[in-house]
């Protein structure tokens, strides 16, 4: 499950990426390795420069310097052998509304040059994952959201690449549909493609094998999800009150409080130094009673993630 | 084993169905060749008839209703007597009640019996130029035509006689047919591939297509199969009509036809991609399309008004459009039984002109999203 390690090649190698449009800078010197048979998660918030990235990766954008490259084949020289091993989902939806479920399907098969002795198998397997059969002759358009993600995943999947690479396929998606698409996420990862994703959701993080943040064009972090969360070095507690907003405002005025943050019906309240019991009978009495209960935590990527990008900001 | 369909073959299916799941295109294709044909069929039509005369009787003599008999018995005038003193005739215009006036003087028949000669006044509303001097051909026709009359001067020592050939009747159909055949092949090569590609883009499903093996030219020709047979049916289509319901002669080579109308529609869908890959929104091509296709194909081409009547800019535009050259063709081929020698000029411009488009159309198609 973990990934394979440092020993192994790396099928996806950035070195140095940058680019720019005009005056803004969405690539700010990228690394990275990204390792055979792993989810890679490329999490950050929107803006950050994933899309750029990936659209390099997937040869529809030029880098303006550095150097990518994917099973050893160059993204600006070997365009095409690229577009053959490679599966992309684009982060907006871009399938034919008209045509149904399984003429996209038989189309993305014809463009990749499927055989037609496996075609029929590999639709089906693709429908076992999917649960789409009942709806292929459905057209797409009239799909729910979620559905469409799992043909769009379906479609770039037709032809068993080697390298999957998706843009937020979560984004905008119901929870429900979320977790059910991650589940069919690691099931083609156990077919043995090498899975990049990018999500502005940072829970989902801890769905993958390693992550990167992306922030301003730079990726400031890059590790197992475990390790992320290992480097948050203050304490945290899980906060709740009768009014979040107010009971938030009364620990950024505190001297001994680190940060903030909204998590949910909860605050995620960091410490400089760790916090006594008396301290909290002490905040009780200042805030008026606000305080519902309170309970130490282990940091969540999100807080690391929350944490790095206001050092870096 | 089988091999799987072709990547052009898969995309040209699929823009098969988009057109046939699209009523807005399909509209395109199959109802504005019909409603074409009925506007310039029936509607726009350039032979003059039933034109409204007012004649004015000043001589009230038997002389004089010969020569008004003769105009109620062409099926050009529609006459009506007009008694009210000569002064009224401007409301008579300005209420449309006429479209000429003809004053038969007061001594018409007695000059006449004098031989001498008669000056018969016509006063015609020239608002619309064209009709009024098919008017005047008219009247000067019927008069000619009264006999033992002597209206016109005594006559030259020579005569010019005019014979219109290949349209003897100048019958507007065989002026039409082959405009609209231009007009249609070119609207709907044009128009309709520059969409197909321009929507790709648009909706997003480029981006999805071009990380895939596929090549430009594998995406431009899958493209535009469709719309070559599709513009191809409507020619024939059209043609049919042509010589069917609107009695157009046909005395050429069919085949050859066939083969030079192909090469106006690449040429056509040419100009449709060049456009597609200079526009990145449906509304956009379809405007540029429109404006390359439709108004200089009425009035750059020949089809409406002869090129040498243009200004010197306007002629020198009209060298890329590519029905002037096409309505050559289609006229030659239908109504003069043109050969192949004697096209190739035309031809060879028409595919001049079309690999400079796919030239132009191949380099800036691009396989990234680079703007």
């Amino acid at each position: 499950m973990m990934a394979s390690g440092e020993n192994t090649l790396p099928i996806i190698e950035i070195q140095q990426l940058k680019k720019r449009f005009g005056t803004i800078t969405a690539l700010d010197g990228i690394d990275l390795h990204i390792y055979p048979g792993e989810i890679f998660g490329l999490i950050g918030p929107d803006g950050a420069g994933k899309t750029t990235l990936i659209r390099i990766l997937c040869t529809l954008l030029l880098p303006d310097a550095g150097r990518v490259q994917l099973l050893q084949h160059d993204v600006v020289h070997d365009v095409q052998s690229i577009r053959r091993f490679l599966g992309y989902m684009p982060q907006r939806f871009s399938l034919y509304p008209d045509l149904t479920v399984e003429q996209n399907l038989n189309f993305f098969a014809d463009l990749f040059q499927v055989p037609p002795s496996i075609r029929q198998q590999r639709i089906q397997q693709l429908y076992h994952f999917s649960r789409l059969e009942p709806f292929k002759n459905r057209p797409t358009r009239a799909l729910s959201g979620g559905m469409k993600q799992k043909l769009a995943l379906s479609c770039a999947m037709i032809h068993t690449p080697k390298i999957l690479i998706l843009d937020e396929p979560t984004t905008g998606v119901d929870p429900l549909s979320r977790q059910e698409f991650w589940h069919i996420l690691h099931q083609i990862r156990e077919g043995g493609t090498t899975v990049l994703v990018s999500t502005p959701y940072m829970e989902e993080a801890d769905q993958c094998d390693r992550v990167g943040l992306m922030y301003r064009g730079k990726l400031i972090v890059v590790d197992t999800p475990q390790r992320v969360r290992q480097r948050f070095p203050y304490p945290l507690y899980r906060v709740w009150g009768q009014d979040t907003y107010a009971l938030r405002e009364f620990f950024q005025n505190l001297e001994t409080v680190h940060s903030v943050h909204l998590f949910g019906d909860a605050l995620h309240v960091a410490f400089t130094q760790p916090p006594v019991p008396s301290d909290w009978k002490h905040w009780q009495l200042t805030s008026h009673q606000q305080i519902i209960r309170w309970q130490p935590i282990e940091a969540s990527v999100e807080d690391v993630f929350l944490e790095m990008m206001e050092a870096h900001s | 084993m089988r091999r799987p369909r072709s990547r052009i073959a898969a995309i040209a299916l699929k823009e098969f169905w988009h057109i046939l799941h699209d009523p807005r295109s399909l509209t395109i294709i199959f109802l504005l060749p019909v409603i074409q044909l009925i506007m310039f069929g029936y509607a726009l039509n350039l032979e003059i008839q039933k034109v409204e005369l007012a004649i004015i009787d000043l001589d009230r003599t038997p002389a004089s209703r010969e020569l008004i008999q003769h105009f109620e018995g062409s099926p050009f005038f529609e006459v009506m007597a007009f008694r009210a003193p000569i002064s009224q005739i401007e409301t008579l215009f300005l209420r449309r009640k006429a479209r000429a006036v003809l004053i038969i003087p007061a001594d018409y028949s007695r000059q006449r019996q004098q031989g001498t000669t008669v000056d018969l006044q016509l006063i015609i509303d020239a608002s619309d130029p064209n009709a009024a001097i098919n008017i005047s051909n008219y009247c000067q026709q019927i008069v000619e035509a009264v006999p033992t009359t002597r209206l016109a001067p005594p006559p030259a020592p020579f005569e010019v006689k005019s014979t219109i050939w290949f349209n003897p009747d100048m019958k507007s159909a065989y002026f039409f047919v082959p405009g609209l055949l231009a007009l249609l092949l070119v609207m709907i090569s044009a128009l309709l591939t520059s969409v197909a590609i321009t929507r790709e883009k648009e909706t997003g499903t480029l981006e999805q297509l071009l990380v895939s093996p596929v090549t430009p030219v594998e995406i431009i020709l899958g493209k535009v199969i469709p719309y070559v047979l599709l513009a191809f049916l409507d020619g024939v289509g059209i043609l049919l009509i042509g010589v069917f319901v609107f009695q157009v002669p046909f005395t050429g080579s069919a085949v050859l036809l066939a083969f030079l109308t192909l090469l106006y529609i690449i040429t056509a869908l040419s100009l449709g991609l060049m456009i597609s890959t200079v526009t990145s929104t449906q509304q956009v091509a379809m405007m540029a399309a429109q404006s390359a296709t439709l108004l200089p194909t009425l009035f750059l081409s020949g089809f409406i008004f002869p090129l040498r009547s243009l200004p010197w800019i306007l002629q020198l535009i009209s060298y890329i459009v590519p029905a002037r050259y096409y309505l050559v063709i289609v006229r030659g081929i239908m109504l003069k039984g043109n050969t192949l020698p004697q096209l190739i000029t035309p031809a060879l411009f028409l595919m001049g002109l079309s690999t400079v488009l796919l030239i132009i159309a191949g380099k800036r198609f691009k396989t990234t999203l680079e703007a």
